[in-house]
């Protein structure tokens, strides 16, 4: 009788343990998980001494104030681009705020609030180059970017197929490059660009083409079918864009790098 | 279930695949075997670099070796080998880091093939006359290819799943476009991944089974 007893509190000890990690995303302690990118400067990177900043980390934070989680109860989880469809879908996190576009195919997997930003694909390139005045010229020009990312893919299916493409792991690999001259521009959306350009190391070397190769909505990445969830970062990030926090934020984080940004997107992802 | 393969060239990176692997494999069985015989040979100031060279490239990453071709000889010094477009750059700088890398392991297990062969064996050589060279070429490494063909098969694998490192400086293998797909399609990324895992089966396991037999035919029995 006694060993039933304890069996069956063991079983219950370990439901409601599995049940804890089940919905990890932490509602039960008061703690919430965010995604974001460990290192993409302007948007969410690691500082060395532990610190999480970017644009991305100041809207994940406002919204999370929304939602009713202080400063102190987040976590920051780190979400790799391959990775975030199925951290979203495990639960291992509330939601991904981290340069993640719109696309049909990802809203197979997950849903979207927002969109919080509106980016384009555009170059980076040094200085004193003034020889990128329109797309066709990128079809004779050596470019970089990073490996199997959209903005590659785009040089080579759409833009220019012709245009020699050196894809490395990081953008950081690319700057290398641009600054010896063996590439000449780096491409990504202008929202990472102007990030790198801003940064301390780099400030003063390059600069955007300013070409709006395409439109990257950026969203809120949620569990797939989450309405309320939706519902209630939606108003969060209405309430940041009418507040003036959006603006401070994009003004914080993009600032040194002249960057021409758009103004708040409406919010379409909502059903 | 596979239309998702639609649009990407998955024979052509594959292609790739098997082209970066051949190559490096011709070049790192003719270094691999100047280093074997640099190991064993009489000279000291050979054998030293050779031993200095093959412990330190088989302790280096192989990544960090093909970042290094790119980064360091292409971006920063200039190397081109031989010029044409970034692609094929890019890909001959590959296969230099993957001859590099492979290279010291087909020495190692080319030594220990040489040391399957009996003393008396060179001993006898080189009482009729013959110089090392000779020594080395005509009797002591026929013997000793024999007896590595298994080790060296592994080796020739291991190579085979090696090449994918050479995603990191853009080579258009198999590696890269399933970063392309993960990227793109997302809702299928667990079939993605199964299919290029299917295709390194195919590419390796006749390679294995085939060699696996030439080893068991050609096997020096003592």
């Amino acid at each position: 009788m006694k060993f039933r007893k304890s069996a069956a509190l063991a079983a219950t000890v370990l439901t409601l343990s599995l049940t804890a990690t089940a919905c990890g995303s932490g509602d039960d302690d008061g703690k919430i998980k965010i995604g974001i990118k460990y290192d993409q400067p302007g948007l969410g990177l690691k500082t060395p001494d532990g610190e999480f900043k970017g644009f991305d980390v100041d809207v994940a934070t406002y919204v999370a104030k929304e939602l009713g989680y202080k400063e102190s109860d987040i976590e920051w989880v780190k979400a790799p681009t391959p990775e975030r469809e199925n951290m979203l879908s495990r639960g291992d996190v509330k939601f991904i705020a981290a340069s993640y576009s719109i696309t049909p195919e990802r809203k197979e997997k997950v849903s979207f609030a927002g969109p919080y930003f509106l980016a384009h694909q555009d170059l980076l390139v040094r200085k004193d180059d003034n020889s990128f005045k329109d797309v066709k010229v990128l079809n004779d020009k050596k470019l970089c970017s990073v490996t199997g990312s959209t903005s590659a893919q785009n040089v080579q299916k759409k833009f220019a197929p012709k245009a020699d493409l050196q894809q490395y792991p990081g953008y950081s690999q690319c700057l290398t490059g641009l600054e010896n001259e063996a590439v000449d521009a780096l491409t990504t959306d202008d929202s990472i660009l102007a990030g790198y350009a801003a940064q301390k190391d780099h400030q003063g070397k390059f600069k955007l083409a300013g070409l709006n190769l395409s439109n990257e909505n950026y969203g809120i990445g949620i569990k797939k079918g989450d309405k309320k969830l939706q519902a209630d970062i939606n108003k969060a990030l209405e309430k940041m864009v009418k507040d003036g926090a959006w603006e401070k934020a994009v003004k914080d984080n993009f600032g040194p790098a002249d960057y021409k940004y758009e103004p708040a997107p409406k919010i379409t992802e909502n059903s | 279930m596979f239309d998702f393969l639609e649009g990407y060239d998955l024979l052509g990176a594959f292609w790739v695949t098997v082209q970066l692997t051949v190559y490096s494999a011709i070049g790192s069985l003719v270094w691999g075997t100047l280093l074997a015989a640099m190991r064993v040979s009489p000279v000291p100031v050979m054998r030293g670099f050779a031993a200095v060279y093959v412990n330190l490239m088989r302790n280096t990453p192989l990544t960090i070796v093909i970042l290094f071709t790119s980064l360091g000889l292409n971006q920063t010094l200039g190397v081109t080998l031989a010029g044409g477009d970034q692609d094929s750059v890019l890909f001959r700088l590959a296969v230099l880091g993957l001859i590099a890398y492979t290279a010291t392991f087909v020495c190692e297990s080319l030594r220990a093939g040489i040391n399957t062969v009996p003393m008396g064996q060179a001993e006898a050589a080189r009482a009729l006359g013959l110089s090392f060279p000779q020594v080395l070429a005509l009797v002591v490494l026929p013997q000793a290819f024999r007896a590595v063909v298994a080790p060296l098969t592994n080796v020739l694998i291991a190579l085979t799943k090696n090449t994918t490192v050479a995603a990191t400086i853009g080579v258009a293998e198999a590696a890269l476009l399933m970063k392309e797909m993960i990227e793109v399609e997302s809702d299928a990324i667990f079939l993605v991944f199964s299919v290029f895992a299917f295709g390194f089966v195919v590419l390796t396991l006749p390679m294995g089974l085939l060699l696996g037999w030439v080893a068991k035919r050609v096997a020096v029995k003592r």
